[in-house]
């Protein structure tokens, strides 16, 4: 049996611990191992301070100041030729370290290599917009915003991207549940027919493996169609599945199947 | 002067046939459907098969519309995110009575799979349904067994009344 845990405040708590497996991490080597890296990291530790970098698969990791984030864009784009920035977003490791880590992978097509560059900040701290040397910024900060709440300086036009502007609360957190708060649950209701409407339309039903047949509220039995609310009478044998009225519908008679003629000739 | 041979009031003759006022009002109600495109999701791929050639929904007088002001039913094909919820009921606020819907698809009906926080648990949340439709997704001849089985329903109703309200709000 799993050992049982106290479920009290499980909203407050991060719902991802290391209960399951965790994927042991990938092989790390140093930077020394590729020249063209190298150069770039060079160029970097030159003008701002570097606090880790490595290569994994291929890529090098550079963990950097998150003050000095626009200036270490501007060398990679004007000095190293990283022409473009292929994602940028953060990861809660707020249960774990109090932080997010944000991330910008950047892509040059003339050396045909990738950089990450990372930096760690605390839950209320602001990053600076890389949305000035890269135009693929602009909504990748955005949704970073609007999931996971990290907010960025300097931002031309800064409002969620993919969830409602009233939304309340940042879906990528690890403390947001899955099936979203009290004020997700309620959105489209609040937002349609107002808080008062809540009565009246009800909860949500978030039980998948719910089925009561005899609930004539929420579901219809075929065969034993009954108005909305009305109770079942549970003995009546099952009505036939019919499209058409018994007598037929007006200007048209009823199908009788067995008037029917299958044609199996096909050149008939 | 021309000589009528017909005569009109034998034999069926009489160009009249009688019936109740609900009756060929629903008649043309039901046999003239026009739904709203409404494509959410993978259902909307399966409700266009329905329109185009192949099954062929104009045979039931099912014509899709573009705008919600020219049709009478609405077909929700997918899956309604909580973000376009108020669009739905904004679309259907448009559309003139008497007006029906028929959810199509497990998402539409309950959310389905989508049991997290942007999905609508059903859009029965927020418009009132009048046909469910299960499946995942339900195949071209489920959604014109769907519409046959609404025709039937709208048979039954009473013509002349407005249409009642189907849900509180």
């Amino acid at each position: 049996m799993r050992k049982y845990v106290p479920k009290d405040d499980v909203q407050k708590k991060a719902y991802y611990t290391d209960r399951f497996w965790v994927a042991p991490q990938v092989p790390k080597s140093p930077v020394d191992s590729d020249e063209v890296f190298a150069a770039d990291l060079a160029v970097i530790a030159s003008k701002c301070e570097v606090l880790d970098a490595y290569i994994q698969v291929g890529q090098m990791v550079v963990i950097i100041n998150p003050d000095d984030n626009f200036k270490v864009a501007q060398i990679l784009k004007d000095e190293c030729a990283y022409n473009q920035l292929s994602e940028c977003s953060a990861i809660d490791w707020l249960a774990k370290k109090g932080q997010f880590e944000v991330f910008y992978q950047f892509l040059s097509m003339s050396k045909r290599k990738r950089v990450r560059i990372k930096c760690f900040i605390d839950k209320d701290q602001a990053v600076e917009s890389l949305n000035p040397l890269y135009r693929s910024a602009d909504w990748a900060e955005r949704e970073m915003y609007d999931m996971l709440g990290v907010k960025v300086n300097n931002h031309p036009y800064f409002k969620r991207i993919l969830m409602p502007d009233d939304w309340v609360g940042h879906p990528l957190l690890k403390t947001y549940p899955l099936q979203g708060d009290e004020a997700a649950s309620w959105y489209e209701v609040d937002r349609i027919y107002g808080k008062e409407a809540r009565d009246v339309i009800g909860p949500e039903n978030r039980d998948s493996a719910l089925v009561d047949r005899y609930d004539t509220e929420r579901f219809g039995r075929l065969g034993h169609e009954v108005s909305r609310g009305e109770e079942y009478n549970k003995d009546q044998a099952a009505k036939p599945l019919d499209y058409q009225e018994e007598g037929g519908v007006f200007a048209l008679s009823k199908f009788q199947e067995d008037d029917a003629v299958v044609i199996t000739d096909r050149k008939r | 002067m021309a000589q009528h041979q017909v005569n009109y009031t034998q034999d069926g003759g009489l160009p009249v046939a009688l019936t109740s006022v609900d009756k060929i009002v629903n008649w043309g109600r039901s046999n003239s459907l026009w739904a709203m495109t409404y494509g959410l999701a993978c259902c909307g791929i399966e409700m266009m098969a329905s329109g185009a050639s192949r099954y062929d929904f104009d045979r039931f007088g099912t014509i899709f519309r573009a705008s919600p002001r020219q049709s009478d039913l609405m077909i929700v094909a997918g899956t309604l995110t909580k973000k376009h919820a108020e669009f739905i009921k904004r679309l259907y606020d448009q559309m003139p009575e008497p007006r029906w819907v028929i959810s199509m698809g497990s998402c539409a009906n309950t959310g389905g799979m989508f049991n997290t926080y942007a999905t609508v648990q059903g859009v029965d949340r927020v418009i009132p349904v009048d046909l469910y439709l299960p499946g995942c997704a339900p195949r071209p001849e489920t959604l014109q067994y769907a519409v046959m089985m609404l025709q039937k329903k709208i048979r039954s109703e009473k013509a002349g009344k407005s249409q009642r309200q189907k849900r509180l709000v």
